[in-house]
């Protein structure tokens, strides 16, 4: 027994000294055989899931020999990271989804702005930063979706009609802390100010068949399980959800098209302050935003493509045109936290 | 002996306790570096955030936070010290496998147990369509996304941290005291309440500790049921106003109540101390007839909702995506989650053997606010520990590190963060506690008298930790090193933000699927989980039987 207790805490130390040192050379070795290959290694910090970016990725090195290294965490964790680290900092690229998060990397100083005709030529202006800070790479449509067996679409019209009476009990929604429901509010806020919005988002918990929803596509599932009969959601949610079950009874309907059109958000990325490969990270953001890039990046999550040359999926277009709000998505950011505390008033959870 | 050389001998005596003051402060200021980033704070006030907090919800997340507190508090005690007393003290049908079959909910993380029974109880769920079939579609159901689920949720993941503590306990008690209690004219119950229960109040008050600090600190479960806590409030301020510093007040005022909860733990222990020399075998009582039945009908029933249920599910959803995923990259998600965890739990629990030693030779009293002080990384949200960890590790990388290394003519680059070094050292912090309750549980279990009878014999401090306290320890070390190690394999945030490149673990890959809302796929990674974490629960379970076994040939070897 003491002979295995002393055999047991000695392992202990030396596997944790020898594993400790293990990592602390790998990314010593891994600096040099870069070099020795002169090819830059490019370093991404991604709120994009892995499975969505790594396919890209790994065509992008096949193509070019430039490697790719990533780590993947929320946005918000991710800037905090780039701001602690400072010009320590090993990433190139922070690549996030939603504008709002964009905007607030931009705000803390983390982005040197891109001067690139490439990136200006393929990304219309109301998908970038004003100040080159950062570029939309996919487009993001969130939008009603309704209940096949229960709503007629002639009852459907825009976001502010869901407040009215004849939605009481018949709404579902997404919590108010998910940022995409903050920057619908935000560009809400924009084009009909704050009063005007916080009626309509008042009206709309008063509609609340059942407190909001932890996600999109619960939202949808109480829909089809007739809880209620209209949800807002982001439409690659509803492509999961036809994907798995082409007759499933919903439907995508697209709302204000007749006056400021369908809230669109963007997924993008900006090149960090203190890159260490800064042509490097340049070229492939260009690389991202070139056709051929576009149509896989947006198809691996069913999303539209930021590149206005490139056509969405077949099955993406199987939802219909649309016309989209073209307010500028930085005003998602800007007014985020009043879009937050307008919902907290409203008491949207 | 002359006088100078007994003078040389006490001075030595003398260092090497004081010696004892580097391993319990070193964890010390390794958790205050992440609490005082949170703590400096308060240097920049945020009126406008807070203002809005106190109008809009301070008053239902305090109330909300106060449920979840009582109710968990409530139910874990209630399920685990009940289970831990049938499982070790009485013998009835299935005992034997209920034993550890019992502890294997900790092997499922909070975030993964609720969203398996979100899906399973709301309305689009399997459970209310029967019901509405049945009953009409307008027949109200149970409101699950209320304080009433949460609770349900985390009592069904946290009881086993009370179960594991008490059973402990009550197998250490042995029957002795009880029988005597009985002979003295007690019941059965007179002597559980008089007599076991009270022996077995610092193990159970530990476990509540744990469940309650998890509770405290727990994001997972409350966002899957969209429930407002004080922690939601915390990720609001940071993800949705992208406001740190009103983040890091609200956390500092978490852990201000923390402080206190542990403060109070600590009053009403009071100098309550226990040693006990364990009975050489415990005869159980056998229960019989309807007895019987019901004890054996009420495990069951506990281990079916809190861990058949949800594995169930998870394997239902698995086999209709089918195991696609399990490709080589996969194989390495394994890997990393086990080197990770197995790391981290000899690290953490190799510091909490040396804190908890030195506190001993050293006087509770003396080291007592470094001890309380480094239990508290427990009971911070993840994500804010994590922050204040990464914030602290990044500040050395500059200020210190980098001027080093340009002085020395090196490239400046950063050694902590970004490297297993720093995420070892989170982990270290965020579950020193989980390691430090049953290595000093167990501590104060072996009477003093040994240390002294071995000091009396011409050891010295490090002898008798390793020849006398370690092979005492083993049972509570290596709980707490699979604790850990359970533990960090389901760890999330801090494991996402500090994870050096191309160290994903099965927690990060779960965390990429579910904050995609795809839980179906997820399904697959949270499995997989489960299982790794179950050998080393019934490890654990193993280990627990043989405190008696070792101390009785060591007690009984002594004597002449």
């Amino acid at each position: 027994m003491k002979q295995l207790t002393r055999t047991l805490i000695g392992g202990l130390l030396a596997g944790t000294t020898g594993l400790l040192l293990a990592a602390c050379s790998d990314s010593g070795e891994q600096g040099q055989t870069d070099r020795a290959e002169a090819k830059p290694t490019v370093t991404v910090y991604s709120a994009r899931a892995e499975h969505l970016i790594q396919p890209i990725f790994e065509r992008y090195t096949e193509e070019t020999g430039v490697k790719i290294r990533f780590i993947t965490d929320s946005a918000g964790a991710l800037i905090q990271r780039l701001k602690a680290e400072g010009s320590n900092t090993p990433a190139d690229l922070l690549l996030t989804v939603d504008a709002g998060n964009l905007w607030q990397a931009s705000q803390e100083g983390l982005f040197q702005p891109i001067e690139s005709e490439v990136l200006e030529r393929n990304i219309p202006d109301h998908l970038q930063a004003d100040n080159n800070d950062w570029f939309g790479l996919s487009v993001r449509a969130r939008t009603i979706v309704y209940s096949t067996e229960r709503v007629d679409p002639s009852e459907l019209s825009t976001y502010e009609a869901l407040a009215d009476d004849k939605w009481q009990g018949r709404l579902c929604l997404r919590t108010a802390k998910k940022v995409y429901n903050q920057s619908l509010v935000a560009t809400m806020i924009n084009t009909l100010g704050e009063e005007a919005t916080e009626e309509i988002v008042t009206g709309w918990v008063e509609n609340l068949a059942t407190d909001p929803h932890s996600n999109d596509t619960s939202a949808m599932e109480a829909v089809l399980a007739g809880q209620c009969d209209v949800t807002l959601v982001n439409t690659y949610y509803f492509g999961r959800l036809q994907k798995e079950n082409p007759d499933v009874k919903l439907a995508i309907f697209w709302p204000n098209q007749n006056d400021r059109g369908v809230h669109i958000n963007v997924s993008g990325a900006g090149l960090t302050k203190h890159a260490k490969q800064p042509e490097a990270a340049q070229a492939l953001l260009e690389w991202l935003s070139s056709p051929e890039a576009q149509e896989q990046f947006a198809e691996a999550n069913q999303e539209y493509p930021a590149n206005s040359s490139v056509e969405p999926s077949d099955f993406v277009a199987a939802w219909g045109d649309f016309k989209a709000d073209s307010v500028n998505v930085e005003s998602a950011g800007r007014l985020q936290s009043d879009a937050i505390k307008l919902m907290d008033r409203a008491g949207y959870r | 002996m002359t006088h100078s050389v007994i003078q040389r001998e006490r001075r030595r005596h003398y260092w090497q306790a004081r010696l004892w003051h580097l391993p319990v402060w070193f964890m010390a200021v390794l958790v205050l570096m992440p609490v005082s980033v949170i703590l400096l704070s308060w240097g920049d006030a945020q009126t406008d955030i807070w203002q809005h907090l106190i109008q809009t919800q301070l008053g239902r997340l305090l109330e909300n936070t106060l449920i979840l507190v009582v109710g968990v508090g409530l139910w874990t005690l209630l399920l685990g010290v009940s289970l831990a007393w049938l499982v070790a003290v009485c013998d009835f049908p299935g005992r034997r496998w209920l034993d550890w079959a019992l502890m294997l909910p900790l092997a499922v993380p909070t975030y993964v147990v609720a969203f398996v029974f979100l899906a399973i109880t709301d309305y689009a769920g399997p459970i209310q369509s029967l019901w509405r079939a049945w009953l009409g579609p307008d027949v109200d159901f149970l409101p699950v996304r209320g304080p009433l689920g949460v609770v349900f949720i985390m009592t069904c993941v946290l009881y086993p941290y009370v179960y594991m503590l008490a059973r402990s306990a009550f197998i250490a008690q042995g029957r002795g005291l009880t029988d005597a209690a009985r002979l003295l004219g007690k019941g059965p119950w007179g002597a559980f309440w008089r007599v076991a229960l009270p022996m077995a109040r610092p193990a159970i008050a530990v476990g509540i500790s744990l469940a309650l600090m998890e509770t405290l600190a727990d994001f997972g479960a409350v966002a899957v049921f969209n429930y407002d806590t004080f922690t939601t409030a915390i990720y609001k301020s940071w993800f949705g106003f992208f406001n740190l510093t009103a983040a890091a007040q609200l956390a500092s005022l978490l852990l201000l109540f923390v402080a206190l909860a542990l403060f109070a733990e600590q009053k009403g222990r009071g100098r309550s101390r226990f040693h006990q020399t364990p009975r050489r075998e415990t005869q159980r009582y056998a229960l019989k007839g309807t007895q019987a039945w019901l004890a054996s009908g009420y495990c069951t029933a506990v281990f079916v909702v809190a861990f058949v249920i949800p594995i169930g599910q998870l394997a239902l959803w698995t086999w209709a995506e089918g195991a696609a995923a399990l490709d080589s990259r996969y194989w390495s998600l394994i890997r990393h989650t086990f080197i990770l965890g197995g790391v981290a739990a000899l690290a953490t629990t190799l510091l909490a053997l040396l804190v908890a030693y030195g506190q001993r030779l050293l006087g509770k009293h003396q080291v007592s606010g470094a001890v309380r002080l480094a239990s508290l990384g427990y009971a911070l949200p993840g994500s804010v520990l994590a922050v204040g960890i990464m914030i602290g590790f990044a500040f050395i990388d500059r200020e210190i590190i980098n001027r080093v290394q340009s002085l020395l003519g090196l490239e400046t680059r950063q050694l902590l963060v970004g490297t297993l070094l720093a995420l070892i050292l989170a982990y270290a912090i965020r579950f020193f506690s989980v390691a430090f309750g049953p290595v000093q549980s167990s501590l104060e279990r072996i009477r003093p008298s040994y240390q002294e009878a071995a000091h009396s014999l011409g050891a010295n401090q490090w002898r008798v930790l390793l020849w006398v306290y370690l092979p005492l320890l083993t049972p509570g070390l290596l709980t707490a090193a699979l604790l850990v190690l359970v533990d960090t394999m389901k760890e999330m945030p801090a494991t996402l933000l500090l994870r050096p490149f191309g160290w994903d673990t099965l927690a990060v890959r779960i965390y990429e699927l579910t904050g995609e809302g795809q839980w179906r796929r997820a399904a697959l990674p949270a499995l997989t989980l489960v299982v790794l974490s179950i050998a080393p629960v019934m490890l654990m379970i193993r280990q627990s039987r043989l405190p008696a076994r070792t101390a009785t040939t060591l007690s009984s070897g002594p004597k002449p």
